[in-house]
C-alpha cells in the first residue's frame, strides 16, 4: 500500500504534500467552539430516565477484615434505592486478575468490584449505596455501619519483602508481584574499565494524574434487550466493552460503550476500575441506569497512582567522558493488586527497557522488583516509566560529567547515539529506526544560548544568586504495536481503523476508533482526511467514541492516536478519493488517474481545471445513478485499518533544558525558563504538538517539585485533597519554548510519531539536574522527587 | 462532595441576623463570601442546620476613616480592599498582604470580616490585624462591643465572637508619617496558605525602631506575636538592628507543630529567614 505514486504529487514530494494540504498547519479544532461555549457533553451531563446515583462506602483502613455491614438504617434513608455489598454484587460480576503472560512471573490476586471479606487499601469500596440523587446517596452512605477488624498494614515497599512482613495475599506466597533482570554487554568489564564508578539512589514519589473531569460512568442495562450501554470517559472504549462483557456474562456485541467529551485522561482513564465495574454490575442487578461520578476526594484515593520507585544506580566513566557501564536496581510498590487489564508491572518493565537508551554504552545491568503494599493501586500514567528512566540516566550522566570535570553538554555529545548510526538497537533490545539526539541537542543549545546562560550563571553566583542549568536527553516510546499488551493476552487492540464516506452534499463523515480526551484528536483526524481526500476542513465531520459505530481499535494511549489512528484515517481518505474519482471518471468519461480532488472539486490533475463539484457528483451518484454507465456501481465509503509492522514501537527522541534559581535560604525553587526540542517525525498540527509538549512538561514539573501522595505508616493518605496535593499552577510554570527536529517513521505514509508524553518524560530530569547544578557550589545534591524546599535545605545541611 | 442538607436564610439587618443566631446558636453558621465555608460544607467537615446569609445587610461593605482608625466593613471583599486608595494610604500593611491571599477569584468573593471571623491561623488578614494592633467591632444581643486584636484570637478557629454575635467591621490604626510596615510569606505555590508568614508594623522615631509588633501566621493555632523578638528589636537603631539576636529569640516565641508541608524544624528556620527579610523591609519607609 505504501510507496505508490501519488496523483497530484510532483516528483520529489512526499505523499503527504497534497495540494491544499492541512498537514503541518495549526488549524482550529472543530470541537473548540462547542467546548468553550459549555456545549460539550461529558458523562456528568448525561441524564437518563429512571437514572439513579451510586456512592461507594469506602474502607477507612488500609487493611481490614470486614466483620459485618449493617445497612438497615441507610436503607430507610430518603431516596435510597438499594445498598449492595460485595458479596451481593458478586452474583452478577466475576472477579479479575491483572496479569499479562509476556510479563513472566507476574502474579496478582483476584480483585472484586466491591471488596468481599477484606479491604486492602484505604478507599477500596466495601458497599454501594444507590439513591435518587448523589446527595441522598452520600447522606445514606454515612449511615452504613461497617464493623472492621484492622489487619497488619504493609506500607513501606522497602520492607515489603522482609520475612517478617505479613503477606497481603497469602495464597501468592510473598509480596513480590514481579521481578525482571536484564544484562547486556559485559557490565563487569565496563565498570572495570572505568576510571570512576559513581553511584547514587534516586527516589520518585507516588503521584497521580489530576484530571479536570473525574472518572465518570453512566451504565444503562436494558433487560428487554439483555444489553448494556455504558457512557464512560475512557481512552479505550473497545477495551472497556470487552471487559464489561467478559465479567458481566454478556456477549460483547451486547455491550455498547459510548465515550463523548472527556475532560482529560493522562492514562488515568485507560484502565477499568473496580467502582466502574461495580456501577455496570449495579445497573444489571437493579435493571436501571446508574451514574457514578467520582468526587475529588475519592479520586485521590482510587484513581491510579504512579511512579513510587526507589532506584539504586551507578555509572562507570572514563576520564575522557566515555560512559562504560550503567547498572540499576529498581524497587516499586504497586498497591494490593496489579491493575486490570494492563497490569502494574509495566512501569518497572519500562524503566528497565529505557535506562541508558539514548547512549552508545553497550554494558547494562538492571533489576526491577515490583511489590504489593496496602496503598492505592498503581498503574500507567502519562509517560509510563520514562520520567524515571530519564531522570536516572540523565542524573547519572551529570554525575559522571561532574566527576571527570566535563561540561554536561559535552559529555552528551561524546556519548549520545550518533544521528547517522540508525537504525540501531539499545542495550535493552529496543529498536531505533531514526533518532536525532545530536541535531536536537545542538538546536536546544542554540535556542537557549547555553554559553550565554553559563556566563550569566557565573556572574550571578558571584553575587550570591544561585541559578542552575539542567539538560536531559530522552527517548520516548510511541505508536506501540501488539508488543505492549496483545502479545500478553490482553484484548486491547493495537490497530486502529477509520471509515470515511462522502455524503450527498459532498461532505465527508469520518468514524475513527481513536478517541478525544481534549488533546485534539478530532482536529488531527479531520485535517488528515481533508488532505487525503481533498476537501476543505470544514466539510469533514469526525465521529468517535462509540463501539456500536466506530471501527474496532485501541483508542488513545501511549502516544498512538495521531500516528496510528491518523494513518488509518489517511489511508481511508485516499481510498475514498480513489473510489470517488472512479465515479467521476465514469461520469466524465475520463481516466480516473488523470483526475484529482482539490478543495472539494474534481479537477484535472495536471492543470487543476475544474471538472465537477463533489456535491454535483454526489447528487448524481445518490439520486440519479441511472445516468451513470451501465454496470458501474459507485462506492462512496471506504474503510482502512492500520498498525505499524516495521518496528514494535516508533521511538522518538528529544532533549529538554531547565533554567531555575534556588533560594538557598529557603530552599524554594523558581523556574525561570524551560526549553524542549523533540522529534515526533511528521508534525501534523504544530500547535497541538507544542501544547502536548508544554502540558507534558507541566506534569513533569509537578513530579519534580510538587506532586506527592503522602502516606503514613498505617497506609493512610495524608493529603488527598486539592488543598494539600500540590499540582503545578500557571504561576509556577515558566515560559516553555518548543523546537523540533523531524525524523519521519517509514512505517507509515504520514511518517508521524507520537508526541503526547515527551514533555513529561524529560522535564523532571531537566529540573533535577538544574537544581543540582545550582547547588554544586554547596556540595549538595538532591535525587528524591519531589524536591520540596525542605529536602533542598536538608541536602544543603541547613536543617 | 455534596453538603449535608441545611436551611438557608438571607437576612436584611443585624437585628434579624442576631435573632436567628440567638435562636439556633451553634447550629447556625453565618455565610458571607463562602470561600472557606463552602469547602467545609462540601467536605462535610461542617454540617450546620442553618446558613445565615448576611450579604443583604446594608452598610457592612464600607471603607472609611473613623477618628484615627481605618474602618473596614465586614462585607468588604478582599479585592475591594486591594483596590481601595484608602487602604493603600492608611493601611499599607494590608496592601502588602492582600496580593498573597489566595487567587483573584477567591478575593473577589471572600470578605475581610469572614477571614477575621474564621481566624484561620494560616490566613494573612488575621496576622495583619494583630500586627497593626487593630480591633474588631462586634454586634450582639446586648448591642455593639469592640475587642482588641490581641484578645480576639483565642484558639484554633476560636475567637472572642459568641455564637449569637456578628463581626461587623475591623478597625486599624491609620498609618502616619513614621509608620513602618512589612509583610513576607513563603507559600509552595502562588495563592497557597503559607508555610510561614510574618506581618509587622512599627514606627521610626528618629533613627530608632519603636512600637514593633511582629505577627506570625501558620506557626501556631492562632496568628501569634513574637514578643521576645519584638523586645530585642524595639528601641534599636535603624541600620543596625540586632537581627541575629531577634532571630535567636524566636526559639522562645514560637513553638510550631510540623505538618505535611513543613516540619517544625523547617518552620522555625523559615521564620528566622522571614524575620530577617521583614527587618530589612522595616529599615525603609513605606513607599
Amino acid at each position: 500500500m505504501t510507496g505508490t505514486a501519488e496523483t497530484g504529487s510532483a516528483p520529489g514530494l512526499l505523499p503527504i504534500d497534497r495540494p491544499n494540504s492541512y498537514i503541518g498547519r495549526s488549524v482550529p479544532r472543530p470541537n473548540l467552539k462547542r467546548l468553550v461555549q459549555g456545549r460539550g457533553e461529558y458523562v456528568s451531563d448525561i441524564v437518563l430516565p429512571r437514572m439513579a446515583h451510586v456512592v461507594f462506602v469506602r474502607s477507612p483502613f488500609a487493611h481490614a477484615r470486614i466483620v459485618s455491614i449493617d445497612a438497615a438504617e441507610a436503607r430507610r434513608m430518603p431516596g435510597v434505592i438499594a445498598v449492595v455489598t460485595g458479596a451481593e454484587l458478586a452474583k452478577v460480576i466475576t472477579p479479575w486478575v491483572g496479569v499479562l503472560t509476556h510479563l513472566k512471573g507476574l502474579k496478582s490476586a483476584p480483585q472484586h468490584a466491591i471488596a468481599i471479606d477484606r479491604a486492602c487499601w484505604q478507599g477500596e469500596a466495601v458497599a454501594a449505596v444507590v439513591a435518587r440523587s448523589r446527595a441522598e446517596a452520600e447522606d445514606a452512605a454515612e449511615c452504613v455501619q461497617v464493623d472492621y477488624e484492622p489487619l497488619p498494614v504493609v506500607a513501606d515497599m522497602e520492607t515489603a519483602l522482609d520475612p517478617d512482613t505479613p503477606v497481603i495475599h497469602p495464597e501468592l506466597g510473598d509480596n513480590l508481584a514481579f521481578e525482571r533482570a536484564h544484562v547486556a554487554g559485559d557490565p563487569q568489564a565496563g565498570f572495570d574499565s572505568a576510571d570512576h564508578v559513581v553511584e547514587t539512589v534516586f527516589g520518585f514519589g507516588r503521584h497521580t494524574g489530576v484530571t479536570l473531569e473525574p472518572r465518570a460512568v453512566v451504565a444503562d442495562y436494558n433487560p428487554g434487550e439483555d444489553r448494556l450501554t455504558v457512557y464512560q470517559g475512557t481512552q479505550a472504549p473497545h477495551m472497556v466493552q470487552n471487559l464489561l462483557a467478559k465479567h458481566l456474562d454478556l456477549p460483547e456485541r451486547q455491550v455498547r460503550v459510548v465515550c463523548k467529551d472527556v475532560g482529560g485522561s493522562f492514562g488515568i482513564k485507560v484502565h477499568i476500575y473496580a467502582d466502574e465495574m461495580a456501577t455496570a454490575a449495579l445497573s444489571k442487578l437493579l435493571r436501571r441506569p446508574i451514574k457514578f461520578v467520582a468526587d475529588r476526594l475519592e479520586s485521590f484515593l482510587t484513581d491510579i497512582h504512579a511512579r513510587d520507585h526507589r532506584i539504586k544506580a551507578r555509572i562507570g566513566v572514563r576520564n575522557d567522558g566515555t560512559i562504560t557501564a550503567i547498572e540499576i536496581d529498581d524497587l516499586t510498590g504497586i498497591g494490593p493488586y496489579s491493575m486490570y487489564p494492563r497490569t502494574s508491572a509495566i512501569e518497572a518493565n519500562q524503566v528497565v527497557n529505557l535506562v541508558g537508551g539514548a547512549y552508545t554504552c553497550p554494558n547494562y545491568k538492571a533489576r526491577a522488583r515490583v511489590v504489593f503494599q496496602n496503598k492505592n493501586v498503581m498503574c500507567q500514567y502519562r509517560a509510563v516509566g520514562h520520567p524515571i528512566a530519564t531522570a536516572v540516566t540523565e542524573g547519572l550522566v551529570d554525575l559522571a560529567a561532574r566527576t571527570v570535570g566535563i561540561d554536561p553538554v559535552e559529555i552528551r555529545r561524546r556519548n549520545l547515539i550518533p544521528d547517522d548510526a540508525h537504525p540501531c538497537a539499545s542495550p535493552a533490545g529496543l529498536k531505533f529506526e531514526a533518532l536525532s539526539h545530536h541535531a536536537s541537542l545542538e538546536k536546544l543549545i542554540a535556542m537557549m544560548d547555553y554559553e550565554g546562560l553559563r556566563r550569566e550563571q557565573a556572574a550571578l553566583r558571584a553575587r550570591g544568586i544561585h541559578r542552575g542549568i539542567g539538560i536531559a536527553s530522552f527517548i520516548e516510546i510511541t505508536n506501540p504495536g501488539a508488543a505492549f499488551y496483545g502479545v500478553g493476552g490482553a484484548r486491547i487492540s493495537s490497530q486502529d481503523g477509520a471509515s470515511v464516506r462522502l455524503d450527498a452534499t459532498g461532505a465527508v463523515i469520518v468514524h475513527t476508533s481513536v478517541t478525544e480526551q481534549g488533546q485534539g484528536t478530532e482536529a488531527v483526524i479531520a485535517q488528515v482526511v481533508a488532505t487525503a481526500f481533498g476537501v476543505p476542513l470544514e466539510r469533514v465531520r469526525v465521529i468517535l467514541g462509540d463501539t456500536d459505530v466506530t471501527p474496532y481499535g485501541g483508542g488513545t494511549w501511549a502516544s498512538r492516536g495521531a500516528g496510528i489512528g491518523g494513518e488509518a484515517a489517511w489511508q481511508a481518505g485516499k481510498a475514498l478519493r480513489a473510489n470517488v474519482l472512479a465515479a467521476a471518471g465514469a461520469m466524465l468519461q475520463a481516466d480516473p488517474a488523470t483526475l484529482d480532488i482539490r478543495a472539494g472539486v474534481v479537477v484535472d490533475a495536471d492543470t487543476g481545471r475544474e471538472r465537477v463539484d463533489l456535491a454535483e457528483l454526489a447528487r448524481v451518484v445518490y439520486f440519479r445513478p441511472d445516468t451513470l454507465p451501465p454496470g458501474f456501481q459507485a462506492e462512496f465509503m471506504a474503510v482502512r485499518h492500520y498498525v505499524p509492522r516495521g518496528y514494535p514501537f516508533a521511538f522518538t527522541n528529544g532533549v529538554q533544558a531547565s533554567y531555575l534559581e534556588v533560594d538557598v535560604d529557603t530552599g524554594f525553587v523558581k523556574l525561570l525558563k524551560h526549553w524542549v526540542v523533540e522529534d515526533c517525525g511528521t508534525i501534523l498540527n504544530p500547535q497541538l504538538v507544542d501544547e502536548q509538549i508544554r502540558g507534558g512538561v507541566v506534569q513533569g514539573i509537578g513530579a519534580a517539585l510538587f506532586e506527592h501522595c503522602l502516606y503514613d505508616g498505617d497506609g493512610q493518605l495524608r493529603n488527598g485533597s486539592m488543598a494539600d496535593y500540590l499540582v503545578p499552577m500557571a504561576g509556577e510554570i515558566p515560559d516553555i519554548a518548543v523546537g523540533h527536529c523531524v525524523s519521519r517513521t517509514g512505517d507509515s505514509e504520514l511518517g508521524a510519531k507520537g508526541a503526547g508524553e515527551a514533555g513529561t518524560a524529560g522535564a523532571p530530569a531537566a529540573v533535577m539536574n538544574a537544581i543540582n547544578d545550582a547547588l554544586a557550589p554547596f556540595g549538595a545534591r538532591v535525587t528524591a522527587m519531589p524536591f520540596t524546599p525542605e529536602t533542598i535545605l536538608r541536602a544543603m545541611g541547613k536543617l | 462532595m455534596k453538603p449535608s442538607s441545611f436551611a438557608y436564610a438571607k437576612t436584611r439587618s443585624l437585628d434579624e441576623t442576631i435573632g436567628l443566631l440567638e435562636q439556633h446558636r451553634d447550629e447556625a453558621r453565618i455565610i458571607a463570601g463562602g470561600q472557606s465555608l463552602m469547602a467545609l460544607l462540601n467536605l462535610r467537615l461542617s454540617a450546620p442546620k442553618l446558613l445565615v446569609d448576611i450579604n443583604g445587610i446594608a452598610g457592612l461593605d464600607g471603607i472609611a476613616l473613623d477618628g484615627g482608625d481605618l474602618k473596614i466593613g465586614a462585607l468588604v471583599r478582599h479585592s475591594a480592599a486591594q483596590k481601595s486608595p484608602l487602604v493603600a494610604r492608611h493601611a499599607p500593611l494590608l496592601a502588602l498582604a492582600l496580593p498573597h491571599v489566595a487567587h483573584p477569584a477567591i478575593r473577589n468573593r471572600g470578605t475581610v470580616g469572614g477571614s477575621i471571623a474564621l481566624a484561620d491561623p494560616a490566613a494573612e488578614l488575621p496576622a495583619c490585624l494583630l500586627a497593626l494592633g487593630g480591633a474588631v467591632e462586634i454586634a450582639g444581643p446586648g448591642g455593639m462591643r469592640t475587642v482588641a486584636a490581641d484578645d480576639f484570637f483565642q484558639g484554633l478557629y476560636q475567637t472572642a465572637l459568641g455564637p449569637d454575635e456578628v463581626l461587623t467591621a475591623i478597625r486599624l490604626p491609620a498609618a502616619g508619617e513614621t509608620t513602618r510596615v512589612a509583610f513576607a510569606e513563603l507559600a509552595r505555590r502562588h495563592g497557597d496558605f503559607a508555610l510561614v508568614g510574618l506581618a509587622a508594623s512599627a514606627r521610626a522615631e528618629g533613627d530608632r525602631l519603636e512600637d514593633l509588633r511582629l505577627a506570625f501566621l501558620s506557626v501556631a493555632l492562632t496568628p501569634v506575636r513574637a514578643r521576645r523578638a519584638e523586645t530585642v528589636l524595639n528601641g534599636q537603631r535603624l541600620g543596625s538592628l540586632p537581627v541575629d539576636e531577634a532571630v535567636a529569640a524566636l526559639a522562645d516565641d514560637l513553638d510550631p507543630d510540623g505538618d505535611i508541608h513543613a516540619s517544625r524544624e523547617m518552620k522555625m528556620h523559615l521564620a528566622g529567614v522571614l524575620l530577617r527579610r521583614v527587618a530589612a523591609q522595616l529599615e525603609r519607609p513605606v513607599p
